[in-house]
């Protein structure tokens, strides 16, 4: 039943640091995690702009016991750090997205974007190579053609199975402020890309121009109030995408309307509750993702403190919130003051939108399921993740007197951020990065 | 590699904090800060928010959410702030007991040291002594307490054609990190729409400074090797 599938996560799989804290490199801190469509792939993106690819082992008979366990596939630099001349600025290699491509033949095409440069990458596999060509030698020396005496044809030989990662297309030099969100459009030719102020719409096949779609920045700067925080492609309508905004806004646009969609032909803000007001309103409603459900019905956005699910076809309020960490409510300023306030918490649907997941500290993570209204916290550790045990929930004492087993607020660990989680497009696999661990959790009950 | 300390904008800025939030968060001691927010601001608030806006400034290219996000806030902050109530450099006893208080009483000093310097320089910059026209979507009335004492106006950081932090007024607050050289006429194309006119391009694109000039000069001779991690595949 659909309670039990969000108790028992278990068999974790762990890749990281082996070391503890003091030895983990800012380097590996992971910044982004996603499934491809079959779900059997995993892609990871980290700070030094490397991309780490997982996949699932084919369950086997002979191995009950492998439960489709993911294991490293490849690994590649896709970004490197570089310097801007002409402004005097260091572009970090950090990706920030990874986005797959439906699958269309054997090779696999994902897009990841550091903040001004997107591109397109391409892993192939490679298990044969060819033997006995006529005019190199098979240490590929050319063979002097006057001693060729016969000609053979060259077979195919089974080698170790290679994974190469390629770059396919670079789109560069269309972003003059951070790249945030990136979207690959259901016409599978086209994507967006998003950053503060604009979002860009591009072709595939196209790396030289792109058309820009939505353009917030004011003539005069000093106007400047509001930014772009996140955007995404309808998951069926290619004309319809959505952008999301530090003032807790989203915007819903079809771009057969007009080219230049400045104009939204929905306006998605659930009006401030007078009761909760403070200085950090705007703060926390700052949404920090927007995905829509798998069906296109729904949308979900996250900000500081909750999950909002939203139906498409009610612009004036939610239809759902789910509290993250309310108890963090009482502490927004000390959390204003270190900066926790600003982080950009994600969150992700499960396959058949009957749960959503999202991050939060001490490593901690939530999941809601939404038709039973049941939530549970979970905790990515290596101390709590014992191989067969399930997940143990977690709960934070919020007030009163602290049970056993229980954390108080005041000792939750705040540089343990949970921002990136994934779910498996089908099954029950979670996917969640802490700091430069990658947990992955798998259902108990098959 | 040059500007090495202009990268990792958030950690840097985390390890400059002179507050000792470690502390903070786990002495269970402290009360918490009110649920109910109070309707003035502490200065010590508003001291902060200067703080991280101008720590966010000083990155060479600033985090523009979290600059645009700090500078509402201040805004809220500073409107709330009733007319009469002083704002001297060392930040009167505060009204409500607020946590913040509590931990920033202990680097007043430094705080109301660095506030004292950015008024000095401001008192500099013109425009200081015009009234403020009041924002169209600020709230609370009464914000525009104008040049009359001058403390004030220099604080009055934010409105729309007084004096700011930087040389050039608020617009270099954002015109600093803009380059529209960047932008469109290289993309404007037939079925492309160029873009909306951009601010007024009296910004002129950073030079290059004789160390960074001898720095590029010697990767293209070759005398530098630049650094290439194993390329993709391995």
């Amino acid at each position: 039943g659909r309670v039990k599938e969000m108790n028992t996560y278990a068999w974790p799989t762990v890749f990281g640091g082996a070391g503890g804290e003091s030895e983990r490199t800012r380097a590996d801190i992971i910044s982004t995690v996603e499934f491809n469509y079959s779900g059997d792939l995993l892609a990871t993106g980290d700070k030094g702009g490397r991309v780490v690819i997982f996949q699932r082992e084919q369950e086997n008979k002979s191995r009950p016991h492998s439960r489709g366990e993911y294991n490293v596939y490849s690994t590649f630099q896709s970004h490197e750090p570089e310097f801007d001349y002409l402004k005097s600025l260091e572009i970090e290699e950090k990706i920030n997205k990874i986005r797959w491509l439906p699958q269309q033949n054997a090779a696999h095409f994902l897009l990841s974007t550091n903040d001004k440069t997107i591109k397109l990458w391409k892993i192939s596999e490679r298990d044969k190579r060819a033997e006995g060509y006529n005019l190199k030698d098979e240490d590929g020396r050319l063979r002097d053609p006057f001693r060729i005496t016969a000609l053979r044809v060259p077979i195919l030989k089974p080698m170790d199975l290679m994974v190469e990662a390629s770059p396919r297309r670079i789109f560069a030099n269309a972003h003059t402020y951070h790249i945030n969100s990136i979207s690959v459009n259901s016409d599978h030719e086209t994507y967006l890309s998003a950053d503060d102020l604009r979002i860009n719409l591009w072709h595939l096949e196209i790396t030289d121009r792109s058309f820009n779609i939505v353009d917030i920045k004011p003539a005069n700067m000093e106007e400047l109030t509001e930014v772009i925080t996140a955007a995404e492609f309808h998951p069926h309508q290619c004309n319809v995408f959505v952008y999301s905004s530090s003032k807790g806004t989203i915007r819903l646009c079809d771009m057969r309307s007009s080219a230049l969609c400045d104009r939204h032909s929905k306006f998605f803000e659930e009006p401030e509750d007078p009761s909760s007001r403070s200085f950090f309103s705007e703060i926390i409603s700052s949404i920090s993702d927007v995905k829509f459900s798998h069906s296109g019905r729904y949308m979900m956005t996250r900000d500081y403190l909750s999950v909002k699910v939203w139906d498409l076809n009610m612009e004036s309020r939610p239809v759902e919130t789910h509290q993250v960490h309310e108890y963090l409510r009482s502490k927004l300023c000390s959390l204003y003051e270190n900066d926790c306030i600003f982080d950009k918490f994600e969150c992700c649907w499960n396959g058949s939108d009957s749960a959503i997941m999202t991050g939060s500290y001490n490593n901690f993570f939530r999941m809601f399921d939404r038709d039973t209204r049941r939530d549970v916290t979970l905790e990515a550790s290596r101390e709590s993740s014992k191989p067969r045990a399930s997940l143990k929930p977690r709960k934070v004492c919020t007030g009163g007197k602290r049970k056993k087993d229980e954390i108080s607020v005041d000792s939750l660990d705040f540089n343990k951020k949970i921002l990136h989680t994934a779910w498996h497009p089908a099954d029950n696999v979670i996917a969640v990065a802490a700091t430069n661990n990658l947990y992955i959790f798998q259902d108990k009950i098959n | 590699m040059l500007s090495k300390g202009l990268k990792r904008k958030r950690e840097e800025e985390e390890e400059k904090e002179p507050l000792a939030v470690d502390a903070w968060w786990l002495d269970p001691g402290h009360a918490s800060v009110a649920q109910a927010p109070p309707a003035v601001a502490s200065s010590s608030l508003f001291d902060l928010s200067v703080l991280k806006l101008h720590h966010s400034l000083q990155q060479s290219e600033p985090d523009l959410r979290h600059l645009v996000l700090v500078v509402n806030t201040l805004r809220r902050i500073q409107a709330s702030m009733a007319p009469a109530a002083a704002l001297p450099p060392v930040p009167s006893p505060p009204a409500a007991p607020s946590v913040a208080d509590n931990l920033l009483a202990s680097s007043d000093a430094a705080l109301s040291a660095s506030m004292a310097s950015l008024l000095e320089d401001l008192s500099h910059i013109e425009g200081l002594s015009q009234a403020p026209q009041p924002l169209a979507d600020e709230g609370p009335p009464g914000r525009g307490i104008g040049g009359a004492a001058p403390s004030l106006g220099a604080l009055d950081l934010l409105g729309p054609a007084t004096g700011c932090l930087l040389d050039d007024g608020l617009e270099g607050l954002f015109e600093d990190i803009d380059t529209s050289m960047y932008d469109n006429e290289l993309w404007a194309s037939e079925g492309l729409k160029p873009g909306p006119e951009d601010g007024p391009g009296k910004e002129e694109a950073p030079e290059l400074d004789e160390a960074e000039l001898d720095y590029l000069m010697d990767v293209l001779v070759g005398t530098q090797a630049l650094e290439r991690p194993p390329g993709p595949g391995r």
